[in-house]
C-alpha cells in the first residue's frame, strides 16, 4: 500500500521549458488532502502544462514536486491510478461506444467486473448517458462527448481528481449533473483550472493564478 | 497493478474491434498486395514463378503491405488520446507493446491468410510448398510485429511518419528478409519443396525475434516518456 501523506501537492520551485521558452517558472505551492485549488491564469499561462506535471504525464524541467506525498518525475509510476484527469482531449476512442469506452477504463485499472459494471451504470445514470452510451464516440455531440469523458476520469475513484476546463461544451444542465462526480465535496481533493473565476474562486480552498510561466499570487 | 493478461487483454481486444469496425488497415494491405501481384504478373511477363524468384516477389509484396498496417498501429492511440489514458492507468507500459505486436500480428496472419493463397494461383505451379511455408510466415510475421510496433511507436509523434515508418523500418528487417527468402525459396522449387537450409533459416529468423522482442520489451517504457 502507498502511504498516502496529508500533503496532497506540494511544489517547490518548480519550472518547465519548452526548449528554450519557459512555461512554468518557480511555482510554489501547497494543497491539503480534500482542499479544492483553482488554477487562474490567460491563455498560454502554464495552466495545462501544471495540470500535466501532476498528472505525470510531462516532465518538470527541474524543482520539487509531490503528488500524494509521492516524488516526481522519479516515483511517478506509483500514483498511476491514484489521479482523475480531465483534459482538454476526452481520451475516447472514437470508434468505440461511450460504455465500451469506460470499460476499457475500468479494465486498464484493474476493477473486477461487477464492480465495474455497477460503477459505470451509476455514473452514466447521473450523467444521464445511460440510453446514448451505445453510441459510437465519434456519432456524439461535443458535450455528450465531455459527459462520458467525466465518467471516465472518475470511474476508477481517483484520490486526486485533475480538471482542465471540465465545464467546457457542457450545457447548464450538464454542469449541474457533473457537480456530483467532480464538483467539490467532502474529502474530494481537486485541482481545477477554470475560465470562470467567480465560480471556481467561490468552490476553492485556495487559488493559484498564473501569469505567463510565473505565479501571480497565491491565496490559500 | 492492474495484472498485465488483463490489460493487455483489454488493448488488444480494443485494437480488434475497432478495426473490425472501421476496416482501416487491413482492406488496404490486402489490396496493396493483390494489385502488386497483378503488376508483377504482367511487369515479368511470368505465368509462373519459381524458386528464389517466387520468394523474393512474396515476400517483397508481404513486406511492403505489412507497412501500411504498421503506419497506423498507433494512431488512435496519438489521435484519440490512448497514450495518456494508458499512462494514467496502473499497467506496466510493455503491456501495451505486447498488445500492439500481437494485433500487428493478427493483422499479418489475416493478410497472408488471403494474399498467399492468391500468390499460389497466380504464379506457382505446385502448392505443396505452402504448408511449411506457413512456419515461415509465422517467423517473419512476429520479426515485423516486434520491429514495426517499436519503429511504429517511435515514429507515431511526427509529421512525417508516414516517411519516417519505412526509412527506419528496412534497413532493419533486411536480415529477416534475406532468411524469410531463403527459407521460402526451395518450398517453391519446380519439381516440389526442397528443405535445403529450412531449418538453418528458420533458427535465424527465431533468434532475430527474439533479439527484437526483448530490445522492444525493454526499451518501450522509455518510448512512451514525454
Amino acid at each position: 500500500m502507498t502511504e498516502v501523506s496529508e500533503t496532497a501537492i506540494l511544489l517547490r520551485g518548480l519550472n518547465r521549458n519548452y526548449g528554450d521558452r519557459p512555461a512554468l517558472t518557480g511555482i510554489d505551492l501547497e494543497l491539503v488532502v480534500g482542499q479544492s485549488l483553482a488554477v487562474l491564469g490567460p491563455n498560454g499561462s502554464g495552466k495545462s502544462t501544471l495540470l500535466r506535471i501532476l498528472a505525470t504525464l510531462l516532465r518538470p524541467t527541474n524543482g520539487e514536486v509531490r503528488v500524494l506525498g509521492i516524488e516526481l518525475p522519479k516515483d511517478g509510476w506509483k500514483l498511476r491510478g491514484m489521479i482523475g484527469y480531465l483534459g482538454h482531449e476526452p481520451l475516447l476512442y472514437q470508434d468505440l461506444t461511450g460504455r465500451e469506452n469506460l470499460e476499457l477504463q475500468a479494465k486498464l485499472h484493474g476493477l473486477k467486473p461487477d464492480e465495474a459494471r455497477a460503477r459505470i451504470d451509476h455514473d452514466l445514470d447521473l450523467m444521464e448517458m445511460g440510453r446514448r452510451a451505445s453510441g459510437r464516440v465519434n456519432e456524439y455531440s461535443a458535450g455528450m462527448r465531455q459527459r462520458i469523458a467525466i465518467c471516465r476520469a472518475v470511474l476508477h475513484r481517483p484520490k486526486l481528481l485533475l480538471l482542465d476546463e471540465p465545464d467546457s461544451n457542457l450545457d447548464p444542465e450538464g454542469r449541474d449533473l457533473a457537480r456530483e462526480l467532480i464538483g467539490p465535496a467532502e474529502g474530494r481533493t481537486r485541482v481545477l483550472v477554470s475560465h470562470e473565476p467567480e465560480r471556481a474562486i467561490a468552490e476553492a480552498d485556495a487559488v493559484l493564478r498564473l501569469a505567463h510561466g510565473g505565479v501571480m499570487a497565491a491565496t490559500p | 497493478m492492474t495484472p498485465s493478461r488483463t490489460a493487455f487483454m483489454a488493448i488488444l481486444g480494443k485494437d480488434l474491434r475497432t478495426e473490425l469496425r472501421t476496416m482501416r488497415s487491413l482492406p488496404a494491405m490486402i489490396l496493396f498486395a493483390i494489385t502488386t501481384f497483378i503488376i508483377f504478373r504482367f511487369g515479368l511477363d511470368r505465368i509462373s514463378l519459381s524458386g528464389s524468384l517466387a520468394g523474393g516477389v512474396l515476400w517483397t509484396t508481404l513486406l511492403f503491405a505489412a507497412i501500411l498496417g504498421i503506419n497506423r498501429i498507433f494512431v488512435s492511440e496519438r489521435e484519440e488520446g490512448g497514450f495518456d489514458s494508458f499512462r494514467l492507468a496502473p499497467v506496466d507500459r510493455t503491456v501495451l507493446f505486447l498488445a500492439k505486436a500481437a494485433a500487428l500480428f493478427i493483422y499479418l496472419s489475416v493478410l497472408q491468410l488471403i494474399v498467399v493463397p492468391t500468390f499460389a494461383v497466380f504464379f506457382l505451379d505446385q502448392w505443396a510448398g505452402l504448408v511449411p511455408l506457413m512456419l515461415v510466415l509465422a517467423g517473419a510475421n512476429l520479426g515485423i510485429a516486434a520491429i514495426g510496433t517499436l519503429i511504429s511507436s517511435m515514429a507515431v509523434n511526427s509529421r512525417a511518419r508516414d516517411l519516417l515508418v519505412p526509412l527506419l523500418l528496412l534497413p532493419l528487417v533486411i536480415p529477416l528478409m534475406i532468411a524469410a527468402t531463403g527459407a521460402s525459396a526451395p518450398l517453391f522449387d519446380v519439381g516440389g519443396p526442397s528443405y535445403d537450409d529450412f531449418g538453418q533459416w528458420l533458427l535465424v529468423m527465431g533468434l532475430y525475434d527474439g533479439v527484437f522482442c526483448l530490445v522492444g520489451y525493454a526499451v518501450f517504457d522509455f518510448l512512451l516518456e514525454d
